[in-house]
């Protein structure tokens, strides 16, 4: 059986968890630089402040409706992540992390425990250890656990919170329940499709032929359709291993600057150097892409993005760094203005199994000194040891005008009890 | 015939490290060097005070409510989230949505928050309050000098 793990409204619990004074109130998160609307509480849900709303329109509206706002902590949702996902490794050798606040755990030769038990145990424990509220789906495939979490959030007076789909009756149910948009990976092309023809629930694409889903779908479709149906054709991925690591913002105005944004984009490739040496990977491509303002549609539009191969496996910042500038450069056009830069490091393998390049061997200082580096910035703060190609005097800055406290990662900032 | 049941099952845990001295000393038949056996153990404070790191925070001490049981102004505590909560225990609650620091007393009908100075009032806990204990203070940590923590 697959789980799904789900923590509810993530953002807006870890804040409750240290702010108290939050937990009356409707609670907006809102993005880097303070842009839009990225998680809602509950009551903000129903007062109907829908994702994404930008937050210099709603300004106003938040005031009048006394909704708390936030800008994302994601040092203090970082950390809490961490601890619910340790947590939950405890009761499952097999979990897969799946993003910042959902897990796929696997709960193979558990039959001769009371599953439901173990759950509700699970569930009591996150909550009492962290603080933060979770739903569990429970059914034979990751696709179809996915829907059983759906159920468990929907109904919490039935559920508890957990939902384990057992029956082939439960399965049926649950997808003439499930509206055709709402299953998970099925794209909003496809959905759309599928609509034209006349199908709305989960269930009747789950009638369709295999031919006819693997001709109009591919093989992605099928293996969906397959998963719904109750086949497994998805399996947990390799946990210790992301496929990718990419650093990517939105910058507060439009740039043009060449300049401007390569210290950007340096600080990004330094940035993921860090998270790959992080979890001892190197990368054998780099991706950097730019970006104009979508919505500034006055604007001539230019995006576009060059991946390169590194010549051997790499996690060293500074190789890192030269690779992503010398994308920036084949990409960078002087004529537009760009509102969003990032960099993406895949090809992931392990560090100790990087393979030796007969003639261009990285030179071997650069592992000392990422090494040292990493130990500095530990100790004395991110940022303390930057690269020439970083802003040094700082100018550069996320807004930030509502973020909370460093709670749980730094001594000045935790809690004050009286 | 009742068949084994598996209630609890964990995780192995790999991360720590078990350090087996080795003797510089070389081996000699006789009698052994007596201070060979305490040969590089050291103390990690974190395993010492920190027994469930997932479920751990911290927290300073704000005022002087209970300066009677060592808690004074500006110390540091360690607050584990993941123990039951039990009479007479020190534990960080939450009251109507404030913070606050104080001794438990669980009696039959009621739970009261019992300050440790003369100078305060213990709170008793109505069914109208809203009430939760946020966690077991376990540990106070208490600078002497300030610049032992910044």
């Amino acid at each position: 059986m697959f789980a799904l793990v789900d923590c509810n409204n993530f953002y807006a619990s870890c804040e409750r968890v240290f702010q108290p004074e939050l937990r009356y109130q409707p609670l907006v998160i809102l993005s880097n630089n303070d842009g839009c609307v990225i998680a809602r509480s509950n009551e903000a849900k129903n007062l109907g402040i829908p994702m994404g709303a930008p937050a210099f329109k709603f300004k106003e509206t938040f005031k009048r409706l006394n909704i708390a706002v936030r800008s994302s902590n994601y040092e203090l949702y970082g950390d809490m992540s961490a601890r619910v996902m340790n947590i939950l490794s405890e009761f499952t050798p097999d979990v897969e992390v799946y993003s910042i606040d959902e897990a796929f755990l696997r709960f193979n030769g558990f039959e001769h425990i009371n599953l439901q038990q173990h759950l509700e145990q699970m569930k009591l424990k996150i909550e009492r250890c962290t603080g933060i509220p979770i739903s569990i789906g429970v059914a034979p495939t990751k696709s179809l656990s996915k829907l059983a979490n759906r159920i468990a959030k929907k109904f919490p007076k039935h559920t508890n919170g957990v939902y384990i789909m057992r029956s082939e009756e439960q399965r049926i149910k649950a997808l003439k329940w499930l509206d055709i948009k709402d299953i998970w990976g099925i794209g909003k092309q496809h959905a759309k499709r599928l609509q034209q023809l006349g199908l709305h629930k989960a269930y009747e694409f789950t009638q369709l032929t295999d031919d006819w889903t693997r001709k109009h779908m591919s093989v992605v479709g099928l293996r969906l359709k397959k998963e719904l149906e109750g086949e497994v054709t998805l399996g947990l991925d390799d946990v210790t291993h992301k496929k990718a690591i990419a650093t990517t913002r939105s910058f507060d105005y439009e740039y043009n600057d060449f300049d401007y944004i390569k210290e950007r984009v340096t600080s990004f490739a330094v940035s993921c150097g860090e998270k790959l040496r992080r979890q001892e990977s190197c990368c054998e491509l780099i991706y950097v892409f730019l970006k104009s303002n979508r919505f500034n549609t006055n604007a001539p539009q230019y995006s576009n993005g060059i991946t390169i191969k590194t010549t051997q496996p790499t996690n060293s910042s500074i190789s890192l760094v030269k690779y992503a500038t010398t994308a920036l450069r084949a990409i960078y056009k002087p004529e537009y203005k760009y509102k969003k830069a990032g960099v993406m490091v895949m090809g992931l393998s392990p560090e100790k199994s990087k393979q030796i390049c007969l003639f261009s061997e990285e030179d071997p200082r650069h592992h000392k000194l990422m090494q040292h580096i990493d130990q500095l910035n530990s100790h004395w703060g991110k940022h303390s040891v930057k690269f020439g190609g970083q802003d040094l005097q700082k100018i550069w800055k996320m807004r930030q005008e509502h973020l909370s406290k460093a709670y749980t990662t730094k001594l000045k900032d935790v809690i004050k009890v009286s | 015939m009742p068949h084994t049941v598996i209630t609890d099952i964990k995780k192995i845990d790999a991360t720590s490290r078990l350090q087996l001295p080795i003797t510089e000393n070389g081996i000699s038949a006789g009698f052994p060097s007596p201070a060979d056996d305490f040969i590089d153990l050291s103390i990690d404070l974190n395993k010492t005070f920190i027994q469930h790191p997932n479920a751990t925070f911290f927290g300073r001490v704000s005022g002087d409510s209970m300066i009677n049981a060592g808690l004074s102004d500006g110390d540091y505590l360690i607050i584990d989230r993941s123990l039951e909560p039990k009479h007479k225990q020190i534990a960080v609650c939450l009251i109507n949505g404030d913070f606050t620091v104080k001794r438990l007393h669980i009696l039959k009908e009621n739970v009261y928050l019992v300050p440790e100075n003369e100078a305060y009032q213990p709170i008793e806990v109505t069914p109208e309050d809203d009430f939760n204990i946020w966690g077991v203070v376990t540990t106070v940590i208490k600078p002497l000098q300030v610049s032992c923590l910044r």
